[in-house]
């Protein structure tokens, strides 16, 4: 009977497994290097957690992966984590709440039901918090380490677009829409849909007109939010937060040389967010995102305490990562006899060249070996035999040290 | 063609459709004793009788083509598992029953925007539990439970449950039970449905004409009833209050002549049962009337103290919750019966081994069917039957084999039922009779172990007495 994995689950292999590897040590170094310290949430949590702070919508509720636990005849269920932020806030009140700003990451996956069992059901995710600040430069140097993490596993070109949930929120309701409908439209926009904005009506000209400048024109300096300002008019009071922020946020980014711009129908991800929001494109492909949720820590229950985060998507970095074949400096030492001095010569070697940085592997019986760079063969009498199989040469050597150095020669 | 038909509420209505249609059905009545009618004018149709709830299951997962049942059971199934290949094709314009959430009138809350600030923590019960998980999102509650039980959700508000979502024909019935309605979240009537595939490549254009559908009607929402002198205030809790419940059903009338035995007077609780709530001549104790599959569970989350129930419902809970804190404290003597397992006698099995021999040749996968979920389930695990589904059924289990299930995990008192249904009992797993049981911190508050005790020594006395 043919055993196959669970629909919608993905089986990491040898290759797959260097690509999350190489991703999780560049994105942990950059963390680790700017002072962020490394957690790791449980992958149980109660699903109360989520919809106490009623910032996942219902429909996202409804597709996470729930049951009673072993002791649930209450009827409270489980879920397997949904989300990386709220158990990470769950954690961080838990265990570390102070005054002080606490820097957090970690390398999670997360769990959501999808219908069709052809796209991913559980997807993993390298993340950071920074908790404790509202300073537009805690966002910026959150994106900046994001962009780092991407330039040095070479995605690429990026490109950081940015949108603002609170000049959104205010929009929503200085067009004088329903409670309901303000979340409605903004849960459309985070879901993606970028006409959603565009169908409100409105009988205020200053307010169209400055709608209309943030859905044809993408700004991609300060200058442009300068330019949003002075069109609203007599409304601008109760943009102006949202504008400072994003002003302060653009001005940096722009003396930083970061490629950004501005398109307010980008913001995606959670109704949590509370300020700006930015997503990593390469080329045309979103990398990561995130935002500022400065009302998430009330609604789980803690004090009023500011935070920002962002994840880069592994699944899809794996997909884009170029990594150079890892046969390249494979070595499989062959001994050609069987009795024991051979096989502690051979054994030997192989530690040696380990020793050297070389993957080194003794041959178990393979008939055709294929992936390795060089055949080492060592005979019972005689000098050992290299063969470089990228070039076909081949070579003889007195020594292990005389092998090292022509295979070093030849790097 | 195969057609699921449905026992219970929505049969005559159904039985004269069919009649109308010109199915030529017979043996489809109340007191038909075979599950499969015959189509006179249809000999290639074979309909089969399910419990209403297991309708569109056996549609959605292809055993049956066609099928008729309320659209709530429609719904219920469809809100966990949208993407199935239910297709709903049409009302028939009977079985009016409107899904409700109601709460009590003495609950504190009389609006479904009060839910959130009204209560802590929000227990909703219901025969419906995926349609009451989905409102308590809908309605972002902050934090609820959902208690899933197999009937009687109108005496649960306000001791046991914040909310209840019931199905009732009219709105005007739930002031009998102190209930308010705070919302209707379905308008359900009996609907016919079909198997995706089945409306895709089989021709099943003569039962289609014949069962005439009309479109949904759409009814304008109904303005919530208010009550009558508005909210009632909450009621005291009195935690010295010993809480029993007995059950309704099969285990009625025995538990009845049981309590007579012992000379516990109880008014209220005769056949036909009027009230969920009989009074008891025994101070500080009040009695509710559930069914005898929710006590367990109901025990277990200190909705009661002490219950009546059988062997069989605490294994089939205990298997599920191990640390639970029910436990068996009597046993009552009554009610007995014998849970097996059962295959159909067209199968060459006689023991448990021929079985597992069997699965990966004559049965692909075990279909075990069984009221008791859990402890089918152990049995097909420790019995390493190893590809095997469990199919959750709500009675009528019997019906299943041999189409819709191979293995049966079902009681039996002489087996009788059993054998005219051509059915081979192949193992057994344990005998069960009424027990009480009780939760192990009720048993051992202070405050409520005196009355306790004295509850256990009077039923002892008249177990004993058999």
């Amino acid at each position: 009977m043919k055993v196959s994995k669970c629909k919608g689950m993905v089986d990491l292999l040898p290759l797959d497994m260097a690509k999350f590897r190489h991703i999780e040590q560049v994105f942990r170094d950059s963390c680790l290097k700017r002072g962020y310290g490394e957690i790791r949430t449980p992958t149980l949590e109660y699903l109360h957690l989520f919809t106490a702070s009623g910032t996942l919508t219902p429909g996202m509720l409804g597709r996470v992966y729930s049951f009673l636990d072993w002791d649930g005849w209450s009827g409270e269920r489980v879920v397997l984590r949904p989300d990386g932020t709220i158990p990470a806030v769950r954690l961080y009140l838990e265990n570390l709440e102070s005054g002080k700003i606490t820097k957090l990451f970690y390398v999670e996956n997360t769990f959501t039901f999808e219908e069709t069992g052809r796209e991913r059901r559980e997807r993993w995710q390298c993340s950071t918090e920074l908790i404790g600040s509202s300073e537009p430069l805690a966002d910026v140097e959150l994106m900046l380490l994001a962009l780092e993490v991407l330039r040095e596993l070479g995605i690429g070109p990026l490109m950081v677009r940015l949108s603002h949930a609170g000049l959104i929120k205010t929009l929503l309701k200085e067009f004088g829409l329903g409670a309901a409908e303000q979340t409605e439209i903004f849960d459309r926009v985070l879901e993606g849909d970028i006409k959603a904005l565009g169908e409100i009506k409105t009988d205020n000209a200053d307010l169209e007109r400055a709608l209309a400048l943030l859905l044809d024109v993408k700004g991609i300096s300060p200058n442009f939010v300068g330019n949003v300002r002075a069109l609203l008019g007599k409304a601008l009071p109760s943009f102006e937060p949202s504008l400072n922020d994003l002003a302060s946020i653009t001005e940096m980014l722009s003396v930083m040389d970061c490629p950004y711009e501005i398109d307010i129908t980008s913001g995606r991800g959670f109704e949590y967010y509370t300020g700006i929001m930015f997503q990593f494109y390469s080329s045309t492909e979103r990398v990561g995102g995130g935002g500022r949720y400065d009302d998430l820590i009330p609604l789980v229950g803690g004090p009023p305490i500011p935070a920002s985060g962002f994840a880069l998507y592994m699944d899809r970095l794996m997909d884009m990562l170029k990594m150079e074949a890892i046969s390249y400096q494979r070595v499989l030492v062959k001994p050609q006899a069987s009795d024991m001095s051979v096989l502690k010569t051979s054994l030997e070697t192989a530690c040696l060249l380990r020793e050297a940085g070389y993957i080194a592997e003794l041959d178990l019986g393979q008939e055709k070996p294929s992936g390795y760079r060089w055949l080492l063969s060592m005979p019972k009498h005689g000098l050992f035999q290299l063969v470089d199989q990228t070039t076909g040469g081949k070579s003889k050597a007195s020594s292990q040290a005389e092998v090292l150095k022509i295979m070093e020669e030849s790097n | 063609m195969k057609l699921a038909l449905p026992k219970g509420r929505l049969l005559q209505d159904t039985a004269a459709l069919l009649e109308k249609a010109g199915l030529g059905l017979t043996g489809y009545n109340e007191r038909a004793r075979s599950y499969r009618p015959k189509s006179t004018k249809f000999p290639d149709l074979f309909p089969k009788v399910f419990q209403e709830k297991d309708v569109p299951i056996q549609v959605a997962i292809g055993n049956y083509d066609l099928g008729i049942c309320g659209l709530d059971w429609v719904e219920e199934l469809l809100a966990k598992y949208p993407s199935g290949d239910l297709v709903k094709v049409g009302e028939l314009g009977y079985g009016k029953n409107d899904l409700y959430v109601v709460a009590s009138r003495y609950g504190g809350v009389s609006s479904v925007g009060e839910i959130n600030n009204g209560f802590e923590k929000v227990r909703i019960v219901s025969e419906y539990q995926n349609l009451a998980e989905l409102f308590a999102l809908r309605q972002r509650v902050k934090r609820f439970s959902i208690l899933p039980i197999w009937g009687a959700a109108e005496v649960y508000p306000p001791e046991s449950a914040e909310l209840a979502i019931i199905a009732e024909a009219s709105v005007g019935s739930f002031a009998k039970y102190d209930l308010v309605p705070l919302a209707r979240i379905l308008m359900s009537k009996a609907v016919l449905i079909a198997n995706r595939n089945s409306l895709a490549k089989a021709n099943m254009s003569k039962l289609l004409t014949h069962l005439r559908t009309t479109e949904a009607e759409t009814e304008e929402e109904l303005p919530m009833p208010t009550v009558m002198g508005g909210r009632l205030k909450k009621l005291p809790k009195d935690d010295s209050v010993i809480r029993l419940a007995l059950p309704d059903g099969h285990q009625q009338r025995p538990t009845m002549e049981f309590l007579q035995e012992a000379g516990i007077g109880i008014r209220g609780y005769a056949e036909p049962l009027k009230t969920r709530r009989p009074a008891i001549d025994m101070g500080g104790t009040s009695v509710k009337v559930i069914r005898p599959q929710d006590m367990p569970s109901q025990v277990a989350n200190e909705n009661f103290d002490l219950a009546v129930t059988g062997e069989d419902w605490l294994k089939d809970h205990l298997y599920r919750f191990p640390s639970s804190p029910v436990v068996k404290v009597l046993n009552l003597g009554f009610g007995r019966v014998t849970i097996v397992a059962v295959v159909s006698e067209d199968l060459p099995i006689n023991d448990v081994n021929q079985l597992r021999n069997q699965v990966g040749r004559l049965l692909a996968t075990v279909r075990v069917a069984s009221e008791y979920v859990n402890i089918a389930d152990k049995y097909a695990r420790d019995n390493h039957l190893e590809r095997y589904k469990i199919i959750p059924t709500w009675g009528a289990s019997e019906a299943f084999l041999p189409e819709d299930a191979d293995l049966l995990i079902e009681n039996t008192e002489t087996g009788k039922t059993l054998s005219k249904h051509k059915l081979r009992v192949i193992d057994t797993l344990f005998k069960s009779s009424a027990c009480l049981i009780g939760n192990s911190n009720a048993l051992a508050d202070p405050l409520k172990r005196d009355r306790i005790e004295h509850i256990i020594n009077i039923m002892e006395e008249t177990a004993k007495r058999g």
